[in-house]
């Protein structure tokens, strides 16, 4: 009986211990709630968005403010269109404010920068951004670079 | 035409063994509510291949942290990129080495001796005379020891996982020198819930899956003999090995191929 006891004392601890991890992975070692933060949306298109992804950061004077939600081609103008969610506490964003897609040191991954303008108006749920800088794409600048040469 | 012969006869043998398995998969799942109504035998079982397996899973989890932490540290330091470490430490262990290190060992420790025991059991007639009795042994001795199981692995791994990546930190933050704020930042910036963690999870419970099923069939199906039973053991570790690095790469290839 005694026995018993104590074995079920272990396994109530093993299992308390093992949901504990559980939740130290899901909440203290992964983005969890950082994804669901309420916020709104916003598009920006690009020309070009180079090696943007789904969840790539949106950035703030260098801190991460939103992620992209997703990316699709628009049908008509063949722009990629990125719809990036924003943290609902940076509601004051210019209405004039640029968005320029940017590399996080050379071989680093891709996100958006947010620079804002002077406009009085702010940006809401579902505007749309009017300036917008694409990827840089490397290739591009060698063959520019090269092709100047060459002209000389 | 011999050896021809031969091959086949593997193959179908092989085929007919992993018929046989499912078909004891239904039985098995069928016997799972009686054997849920019986708290105190999960219990016993629980304890005897989680509780028991803890120092195992525990000490290897903190040895693959520390390699990773010092093999990652290496190859990241050439880059001058070693406040990732943290990264690629968490994300090895939270998708793959976790679940697949976790499900390997736990088959050595908990899954042979299951399939032992349940062999000694039908070596010994135990479980004939249950069924004289009216007692069903999958309903009092099978389904129990694979639920226990289906329980422990997941959360084995998850205690393999954050030993993994608090050893890896160890072995990087406090002798190489990583900054430690980078070290913790970069695993909660990069380390994705849906994609990462709960994948991780859907992984560990697939293999516990596994790891029973095949520990309590192959114990169930054994050669009532001594000779029998070391086979079945042998079978159960080598099966269970197998299948679950095939069912890691069918996983890995749905959760993260596109």
């Amino acid at each position: 009986m005694n026995t018993h006891r104590t074995v079920e004392i272990l396994v109530g601890a093993f299992v308390a211990v093992g949901i504990a991890a559980l939740f130290i992975l899901s909440i203290q070692m992964s983005n969890f709630g950082s994804t669901s933060v309420k916020g709104y949306e916003i598009t920006a298109r690009f020309d070009n968005v180079g090696g943007l992804t789904e969840r790539s950061p949106v950035k703030l004077a260098g801190l991460t403010i939103g992620r992209v939600t997703d990316i699709q081609i628009d049908p008509e103008t063949f722009e990629a269109v990125a719809t990036l969610r924003i943290d609902g506490r940076y509601n004051n964003l210019p209405r004039d404010t640029i968005a320029s897609i940017y590399t996080a040191g050379l071989l680093g991954e891709q996100f958006i920068e947010l620079s804002p303008g002077a406009d009085e108006a702010v940006l809401g749920h579902g505007d749309q951004l009017m300036l917008t800088q694409s990827a840089v794409i490397l290739e591009r600048i060698i063959s520019q670079f090269l092709f100047d040469k060459a002209a000389e | 035409m011999n050896m021809l012969a031969a091959l086949g006869a593997a193959v179908v043998g092989a085929l007919q063994h992993m018929g046989k398995t499912a078909l004891f998969f239904v039985l098995v799942l069928r016997a799972v509510p009686g054997a849920l109504r019986r708290p105190s035998l999960l219990v016993t079982e629980l304890y005897a291949i989680g509780v028991l397996s803890l120092v195992i899973i525990l000490i290897s989890g903190a040895f693959v942290g520390l390699v990773l932490g010092l093999q990652g540290y290496n190859i990241l330091s050439k880059f001058s990129a070693t406040e990732s470490l943290g990264v690629i430490v968490a994300l090895s262990l939270v998708r793959e080495l976790g679940p697949v290190v976790t499900a390997l060992l736990f088959a050595g420790r908990a899954g042979s001796s299951i399939t032992a025991e349940i062999a000694l059991m039908k070596t010994t007639e135990q479980l004939s005379a249950m069924e004289m009795m009216a007692v069903d042994p999958i309903k009092r001795v099978i389904a129990p020891r694979f639920i226990a199981a289906l329980i422990a692995v997941p959360l084995l791994t998850a205690m393999f996982n954050v030993v993994g990546i608090a050893s890896g930190y160890l072995i990087g933050g406090v002798v190489l020198g990583v900054d430690a704020a980078a070290y913790w930042e970069q695993i909660v910036r990069q380390v994705d819930f849906s994609d990462d963690i709960v994948n991780g999870i859907v992984k560990s419970v697939a293999f516990g899956v596994l790891a029973g099923l095949i520990a309590v069939f192959e114990g169930y199906n054994a050669t009532p003999t001594s000779l029998g039973m070391s086979r079945a053991t042998t079978r159960t570790v080598v099966i269970t090995s197998l299948a679950v690095l095939g069912m890691d790469f069918i996983l890995t290839a749905m959760m993260f191929g596109n």
